[in-house]
């Protein structure tokens, strides 16, 4: 064997050697199980903190309203759409207090005219003619029983 | 992320809210053009080694040493882009087989070790044997190592580095082409895209990286003669010239055939395509890479292969047509990559790009990242100069 | 004599190129070609499979899906960063079509263009499409993005090596690199809420039922209804992406 090749050929094998020995320490543990990943990332994602209850949280507690709501036009939506994330108020219902909307710019959101809204999906008005004088629908429409008038 | 609120004001049509940052800036138009120069400079070198053309002998070092100096850099604006960077060994130990980018790693570990500095070291190991003996002091003990421990400059011994040298060498042309080759597929597998997802543009890739790194040698060539002060060996710059001639023939056909194919088929993408080239793309692909880096070399070197005119025009011209080339293939890198990502997937709009000049993704650091290179050549030429070597391995 | 022996390994040569060539038919019909090269995972009969059911009929543009993504996830609130967004088509009488998503539709949708210039107008609201045949888990070069056994495409973010590879393959926008993580992110299908019982985020807030989520595997759920009443599609079919998100009302404008 040339010279050469006595001393090349030893250090190729050390450093396969070298490199197969850091591969093992630096794959983490639970790479491969289900796939070419790291199969802890999947409990590490899942352990992310909620923001969101979810509905059948807030009517565990808020009955009322939430039987109010059954019978009415809004009785499929989520509590939260309105009143914003609740996971923090239901671990700490006295200091995360949630927000209670009722402007026309916040039922406008949805209840405003655009032509690219389908009527029959849900009921559009004109926010800036209908009762132009007042900034708030929910002064005269309840929220959870929108067509009982408060006036 | 201030630059994305300006650039959210010259958002062109619409474009998905996720696209108004480009993700990838300048580095990573550096880094296939690093690569390129690599890969061509070496396929010059073995024109000589293996294909046996002769007259390119005065280069067939100095186009080793320019490979290996810009391998060396070759990595770095890559790594530096990453948003882990200290993660990258990842690619090594766990490669996702069905992505181009994973066999990144190990392609430039086996191009580093396996092909350029072995076969230098084979090339050179004579010399650095006589040279450690000849030297004192720090650079001998340098040269010492760098023969490994393997002195015996025996006929025989002699023999296998000329005989292991050629292997490697022939080895060396398929690992060239892997290594830009696979760059060009990153691009062109990403049916996302169809700026970049074209059966072409490997091929594409690798033509105008041959292109870049016979110019670069040619550049080179004639710089460190200059500086040196040493006369040029007119027949091997002649020959150069007669490459970069072809190849740069064979480069604009190729990626001409692809822009008319494309052209032709006018499938869904046409319309904001045809709108990117003549828009944004009108200044760096037609004049840029077409005109300036393209076809006034091709006219001067076309203009050489029926009259050749004296020694004293041809050379300004020389260096002038290779000055041309490395910067239009530059910009041939720029058009795809930056191209590639102006225009929104929905086919419906444009974002812009503003390069900046501070930053790890500024101007200031993409020359750093261009210099670097030369001047680690400058040190690799004075550590193993190739016209120091030794009256039986010099031509 | 020369000719005889020609003849006889010609045939040779035939009976046994017919042989493979048979076998190669026979055994490819046993196991169907189950695309090797990219990446695809078998569904797990045992799991949840998710898909996703949007119906572009029924979506008022409120936007509460893209503000409660946000919400819920802890996206940048920067407007170059969603995870899920809804875009505004306008075709005018002119046939124009513009299209817009102001803040990826988070703030709601203004009217701006007169009723009277309207051809057809209707929103579509996007997200990743969890992909089965996905291109941005077969590009990832270090397995930092890949389907979970539940058919929700994931990112690994302590994994992940920032290299934007999976962004620029996803043809539907769907990525984007997080400033704070400096990795690649997207949306999750709220993955932590499938995995506690609870709606993914987008779909709970939706309040014209415009978004569904369902399992594959189990013929009962709603997703199965969804798909068999309605005559969906999904974007960009040609590219072969196995996209798990199916659209009902899908017009050839949208892209």
């Amino acid at each position: 064997m040339p010279p050469q090749l006595k001393t090349l050929l030893p250090l190729l094998a050390v450093f396969i050697c070298l490199f197969l020995v850091a591969r093992h320490f630096l794959i983490p543990e639970s790479f491969g199980k289900y796939g070419h990943y790291r199969a802890n990332s999947l409990d590490e994602i899942a352990a992310i903190p909620i923001h969101y209850a979810g509905k059948s949280v807030c009517v565990d507690c808020h009955d009322t309203e939430a039987a109010l709501l059954a019978s009415d036009a809004h009785s499929g939506l989520s509590c939260e759409i309105c009143h914003g994330p609740g996971a923090k108020h239901v671990d700490d219902p006295e200091n995360n207090k949630l927000e209670k909307p009722g402007s026309k710019e916040s039922c406008g959101r949805c209840h405003s005219i655009n032509a690219a809204r389908r009527t029959e999906v849900i009921h559009q008005i004109d926010i800036k003619t209908h009762n132009a004088e007042r900034v708030n629908c929910i002064d005269c429409h309840n929220p959870h029983a929108v067509w009982e008038m408060k006036e | 992320m201030e630059h994305l609120y300006e650039i959210l004001k010259h958002v062109d049509g619409y474009i998905y809210p996720n696209e108004i940052e480009l993700q990838w800036g300048i580095l990573i138009v550096l880094y296939p053009y690093i690569t390129g120069l690599v890969a061509g400079a070496f396929i010059l070198a073995s024109l000589e080694r293996v294909f046996k053309v002769k007259v390119l002998r005065p280069t067939y070092h100095l186009a080793l040493l320019t490979a290996l100096a810009f391998l060396i850099v070759a990595g770095l604006p890559l790594v530096s882009h990453l948003g882990h960077p200290f993660r990258s060994y990842e690619i090594l130990t766990t490669p996702q087989g069905g992505s181009a980018m994973a066999i990144f790693g190990f392609v430039y570990l086996w191009y580093l070790m396996v092909v350029l500095l072995l076969e230098i070291w084979f090339d050179y190991r004579h010399d650095l044997v006589l040279w450690a003996n000849e030297s004192k002091g720090i650079k001998r003990r340098i040269y010492k190592i760098l023969t490994l421990g393997v002195t015996d400059i025996s006929p025989k011994a002699l023999a296998w580095d000329e005989k292991l040298g050629y292997i490697i060498t022939v080895i060396g042309i398929p690992s060239a082409f892997l290594l830009h080759g696979y760059v060009g597929f990153i691009f062109g597998s990403i049916k996302a895209n169809p700026w970049w997802s074209t059966v072409m543009m490997p091929v594409i890739f690798l033509l105008s990286a041959m292109v870049s790194g016979i110019a670069l040698v040619m550049f080179l060539y004639m710089v460190i003669s200059w500086i040196r002060k040493v006369k040029i060996d007119m027949a091997c710059l002649d020959e150069i010239g007669k490459f970069l001639f072809m190849v740069l023939i064979l480069d604009f056909t190729l990626e001409s055939l692809d822009q008319v194919h494309r052209i032709y088929e006018a499938e869904e993408s046409f319309e904001i395509l045809h709108m990117l080239v003549t828009g944004k793309l009108t200044y760096t692909l037609f004049i840029f890479q077409g005109i300036m880096g393209t076809i006034i070399p091709l006219l001067i070197l076309g203009f050489f292969r029926i009259h050749l005119p004296k020694e004293k025009l041809r050379t300004p011209m020389y260096f002038l047509a290779s000055c041309l080339v490395l910067f239009g293939v530059f910009f041939m890198r720029w058009n795809v990559v930056i191209g590639g990502q102006l225009f929104s997937k929905s086919f419906l709009g444009f974002t812009s790009f503003k390069l900046g000049m501070v930053g790890l993704e500024g101007f200031w650091m993409a020359l750093i990242w261009m210099i670097m290179p030369f001047l680690i050549l400058s040190f690799i030429l004075w550590l193993v100069p190739p016209w120091k070597k030794h009256a039986e391995n010099k031509v | 004599m020369g000719n005889e022996r020609v003849n006889e390994t010609r045939r040779n040569f035939l009976r046994k190129s017919a042989v493979l060539a048979g076998t190669i038919l026979a055994s490819s019909a046993s196991q169907p070609f189950t695309a090797m090269i990219f990446a695809a995972n078998q569904p797990d009969k045992s799991k949840p499979w998710y898909a996703i059911g949007i119906d572009i009929e029924k979506c008022i543009g409120c936007g509460m899906c893209a503000k409660a993504c946000k919400s819920e996830n802890d996206v940048p609130k920067d407007p170059f960063y969603y995870r899920s967004w809804v875009e505004q088509y306008t075709i005018k009488n002119d046939g124009t079509v513009s299209v817009m998503s102001p803040n990826g539709g988070i703030d709601g949708f203004m009217q701006t263009v007169p009723e009277e210039e309207i051809f057809k107008t209707f929103f579509v609201p996007k997200m990743c499409n969890h992909c089965y045949k996905s291109p941005c888990v077969q590009v990832c070069p270090v397995g930092a993005t890949f389907e979970s056994p539940e058919g929700v495409v994931l990112v690994d973010k302590e994994y992940c090596i920032g290299c934007r590879y999976c962004i620029q393959a996803c043809p539907y926008g769907c990525r984007y690199l997080n400033p704070a993580t400096e990795t690649a992110d997207k949306c999750t299908l709220c993955y932590h809420r499938l995995k506690k019982g609870l709606n993914p985020a987008c779909f709970e807030v939706c309040p014209t039922g415009a978004r569904i989520y369902g399992d594959l595997n189990d013929k009962d759920d709603k997703i199965h209804k969804f798909l068999k009443d309605h005559n969906t599609q999904v974007l960009k079919p040609n590219l072969n992406t196995g996209s798990k998100l199916f659209y009902n009302g899908l017009s050839s404008e949208v892209r």
